[in-house]
């Protein structure tokens, strides 16, 4: 398991004196993703990557996509604010290039607003017709009509394109559902504003993102089934957990999918690794995969999961690590699709992990800046972590209970600075909304607090 | 060979008092408390009859081997002394000095006034060596122990866990700054002259070493007039040419036994001599009522502004917490009153280094300088720790058990309704309901004809223990919403 390089406690410090508003995220950097000892040595083919066809456009998509909400942060931001080091995203967008990733997708809310500049400067090194470029309309907070358009327009700007390849309602199913999603794009004329930009060809491919209400994604196919609006794309969130037993009020995504393929939409699939818990999985789980193919690490099971589904386009990852994407190339160099058995095992995976009392956060940091400065994804990161290592006991009578409690509240403050760990949640409810994962953030956090309690005074 | 003896047991005892103040874990508390307990004022003020006693007899029979063994204050010096031994040609460096008894017995009125007065400890051996050791010896040691934790985060092991290093208080880290300094000098320069002049346990210890059982004694027929007896004699006691030696002063340090080539001075007994032990009068002390006021700055402050676009990841600033301005400081659970916590505390920083919540720190008020009060800034006092009773050297704070700590009261908490963020955000809150151990908070609604209003803390000041959980983890900054302040009297509930 990878550690964060700073000391968190000096980065307080330097967090108390600073009067930015909001500061770098270099918190977690070293835990997004996936495993890094997981990847198999070899070599990493550049001709052999699976690629899938859109129906509307013609385009030959890279199974593999990138997920730009991960990128290599630096140690300390930039002047400008900017965390994100540049000369990494570069080194890793050249390098999926050359290895036939095509696919890039972003948003304007990613890493702190920055990730379409970054992902921009990587990619205008390239020829405009070696990629594909996917952002979003993140207009959460605010859904005026004028704030729409001009998020629309910085995107353009940022990524340095004339034409966007991809572009996606940003997240529809959250909120109040339809009456949501009717405020953010109906109401305010942005959706017609779209459809007409896609006639005049500077969106080419029109489509949304989805998580949550499942009346929300029936209406949205219903609207592309009469004709209101025809998507060429949908994003849904889909591994071999979620297939299945989708947490929270998100839906199966044998559901999603599903109703994808009878209408014959691509389903781009995010969450592939439910932001990397399917490759930290428990040492059981893993040497059940490792006994099939010893040579193969556990995200390429889930990988080959998500590709294995002819009705995907792309499969994304948001890799922070040359490990990772080199072993996700591997993994669609070609696909090698599952075997019926092997979906079985998958299945069996998922229910086992059901099993355990992890919290079901993906680290995608939409509920951050939490405005009492919490750490949240930090917070369930470091429970999940003990959950699967066997370090979270059940009471005093667990033979490992003195190492274990050690584990625990020693790793707790390594991981989580005191000042930003779960007894500082006052409950106010402000993140509940933003979790695509529809996670009780304040439940889950005063559950953590009252084990780390039980810990510390033995009363477990 | 007594002198290698007295060397032994003195780094012995110096190490180990030395890693008391050193080990934030707790572990060497259980075996070596005892060595902070049979320090002589501590013992004095804890009115440990036992060990009083025994050293008095320690004394009357061997001399002043408490400033040379037990005392860390002395080995300090002696280490500072011997580092300056090792210089070239200084190794017989001393010479005899008449005593300037009218100086000792001026600086024990002196320290027995300026314990009337409150700051007496500014020269007691023992609490002055701890604070040396809480301020200056245990940051660098928590270094070391970050540096390793930094190396075990990194192989993955839980041997060692970080922990802060901070300034508890400016004006002791100061004093102690200025205590160490001066006496390495002093000891550098001429041995024990501290010991023998300022020193008010060397001067009551002084007066019972005069007439112990064993001392060092010339052979006036073996001595050939060298005087590397007196060279050697850190303490400046010995009188070559009148073959004397001023018992009163000598820390029986054997080093002039091991430096008279002729074999001339023996440590032997005396004949029977009409034995009068002297008893030392304790000193008193009195609470005075002054109030030393520390001035809090304000500074601006940085609030997260609401985006047009709420973008993902990154942290929100954390202000640091300021101290409150407590109308009556809080004292740790079991210090029962002011008054006897001020006339039994030696402030030797024990309890302030061993308290692993951060929330003893020395008191910048005049009335207690020094002693340690608590303060929740940085931690709260936590149910399950009762470190500062375990290892309080003088019994000024003293528990029984777990549940005494629990039951007892220190303060009670406040609530300002100007800083709580229900109504400063407009958000809901109820970390401090939620945190205390007493369950002496509950929440009531703002406006009591509506019962649907946003909810606000009410305090039961008759259940409330003073912990402070609640202020600590108030999620307003830099004051929070709910502080706690302290009692003079503490009681059971």
């Amino acid at each position: 398991m990878e550690k964060k390089k700073i000391d968190r406690r000096e980065f307080l410090k330097v967090l108390g004196v600073g009067a930015a508003a909001t500061t770098a995220a270099f918190y977690g950097c070293g835990k997004r993703g996936q495993g890094a000892a997981t990847a198999a040595v070899g070599e990493v083919p550049t001709d052999k990557m699976t690629f899938r066809t859109t129906p509307a456009t013609g385009d030959r998509v890279s199974l593999l996509g990138y997920g730009c909400m991960r990128w290599p942060l630096l140690e300390t931001p930039a002047a400008d604010g900017n965390p994100i080091d540049q000369e990494a995203v570069n080194e890793l967008v050249d390098y999926a290039i050359a290895h036939g990733v095509n696919y890039f997708d972003t948003a304007p809310v990613y890493i702190q607003g920055f990730s379409e500049k970054s992902t921009g400067i990587a990619l205008k090194r390239h020829p405009r017709d070696k990629f594909f470029v996917a952002t979003k309309m993140s207009n959460f907070s605010n859904f005026t009509r004028e704030n729409s358009l001009a998020m629309y327009r910085q995107s353009l700007a940022d990524l340095q394109v004339d034409y966007l390849d991809y572009y996606l309602l940003h997240s529809v199913g959250g909120g109040k559902g339809v009456e949501t999603f009717n405020e953010r794009f109906i109401d305010n004329g942005v959706l017609d504003f779209l459809l007409r930009e896609r006639e005049a060809g500077r969106i080419r491919n029109l489509g949304w993102s989805f998580h949550g209400d499942q009346k929300v994604f029936d209406h949205l196919l219903a609207m592309h089934d009469r004709g209101e609006a025809v998507w060429d794309f949908v994003q849904i969130q889909m591994n071999y957990v979620d297939w299945k037993h989708a947490s929270g009020r998100n839906v199966d995504a044998e559901y999603l999918y599903g109703e994808l393929e009878k209408r014959g939409i691509p389903a781009v699939i995010m969450e592939p690794l439910l932001g990397g818990r399917l490759s930290r999985l428990n040492d059981h789980l893993v040497g059940r995969f490792k006994e099939q193919r010893p040579t193969q690490s556990a995200a390429s099971w889930a990988f080959r999961f998500a590709g294995s589904y002819p009705g995907v386009l792309t499969v994304l990852s948001g890799m922070t690590y040359m490990e990772h994407l080199q072993d996700n190339i591997r993994t669609y160099s070609p696909l090698e699709e599952l075997a019926p058995a092997e979906y079985e095992l998958l299945e069996d995976t998922a229910q086992v992990m059901l099993k355990y009392p992890t919290v079901p956060c993906t680290e995608c940091q939409y509920c951050m800046p939490c405005p009492y400065g919490l750490d949240i994804p930090a917070i369930f990161a470091h429970y999940n972590r003990c959950v699967n290592e066997g370090n979270v006991p059940k009471d005093q009578q667990d033979p490992a209970y003195r190492e274990a409690r050690r584990a625990f509240l020693v790793g707790y403050d390594r991981s989580v600075p005191k000042l930003r760990q779960a007894s500082r949640c006052i409950g106010c409810d402000q993140c509940v909304s933003h979790c695509p994962q529809s996670i009780k953030i304040p439940r889950q956090l005063r559950r953590i607090d009252r084990f780390v309690e039980q810990l510390k005074q033995g009363t477990l | 060979m007594l002198r290698k003896i007295r060397i032994v047991a003195a780094v012995l005892f110096f190490v180990l008092i030395t890693l008391l103040f050193l080990d934030f874990t707790g572990t060497l508390h259980a075996w070596f408390g005892w060595m902070a307990k049979i320090q002589f004022l501590p013992a004095l003020l804890a009115v440990n009859v036992g060990v009083v006693l025994a050293l008095v007899a320690l004394t009357l029979l061997f001399g002043r081997v408490y400033c040379s063994v037990i005392c860390p204050l002395g080995v300090m010096q002696d280490i500072a002394s011997w580092f300056a031994g090792r210089r070239k040609k200084h190794r017989y460096r001393f010479s005899y000095s008449p005593a300037l008894t009218w100086l000792r017995w001026t600086m024990l009125a002196v320290f027995v006034a300026a314990m009337l007065a409150g700051v007496g400890w500014l020269i007691a051996p023992y609490s002055a060596y701890g604070r040396i050791a809480s301020n200056l010896f245990a940051p660098i040691y928590a270094w070391g122990n970050n540096g390793l934790a930094w190396v075990a985060e990194r192989m993955d092991s839980y041997a060692f866990y970080p922990v802060d290093v901070w300034i508890k208080s400016l004006g002791v880290f100061l004093i102690a700054v200025v205590t160490f300094v001066g006496l390495a000098v002093l000891a550098w320069r001429s041995g024990r002259t501290w010991c023998n002049t300022v020193c008010p346990v060397g001067t009551l210890l002084g007066v019972l070493s005069r007439r112990s059982l064993f001392k060092p004694r010339f052979d006036v027929s073996k001595c050939n007039g060298c005087k590397l007896c007196a060279r050697s004699c850190k303490a400046s006691c010995i009188d070559p040419a009148n073959h004397t030696i001023d018992y009163s002063r000598c820390v029986a340090c054997m080093d002039c036994l091991e430096s008279c080539r002729q074999g001339a001075i023996t440590y032997t007994r005396r004949q029977p001599e009409r034995a009068s032990a002297s008893r030392a009068e304790s000193p008193r002390t009195d609470a005075s009522r002054r109030r030393f006021f520390g001035v809090v700055g304000l500074f601006a402050y940085t609030a997260l502004r609401a985006q047009e676009k709420k973008v993902d990841g990154g942290l929100a600033v954390i202000e640091e917490k300021k101290v409150p301005n407590r109308a009556v400081p809080i004292l740790p659970p079991g210090a029962q009153n002011t008054r006897h916590f001020t006339a039994h505390c030696t402030s030797c920083q024990l309890c302030v280094s061993v308290c692993p919540n951060q929330v003893l720190r020395p008191s910048g008020r005049l009335s207690m300088l020094m002693k340690p009060e608590m303060s929740y800034e940085r931690g709260y006092c936590r149910p399950e720790c009762a470190r500062c009773a375990e290892v309080c050297p003088t019994d000024a704070i003293r528990l029984t058990d777990f549940a005494e700590k629990s039951a007892t009261q220190v303060g009670h908490a406040v609530w300002i309704a100007d800083n709580c963020v229900v109504n400063t955000d407009g958000v809901n809150c109820d970390n401090c309901f939620r945190h205390c151990p007493a369950g002496a908070i509950r929440m009531v609604p703002r406006d009591p004809d509506d019962p649907k209003s946003p909810r606000i803390p009410a305090v039961n000041e008759e259940r409330c223990i003073g912990c402070g959980a609640c202020e600590n983890l108030c999620p307003s900054r830099p004051f929070s919403a709910i502080y706690v302040e302290g009692h003079q009297r503490q009681r059971i509930i």
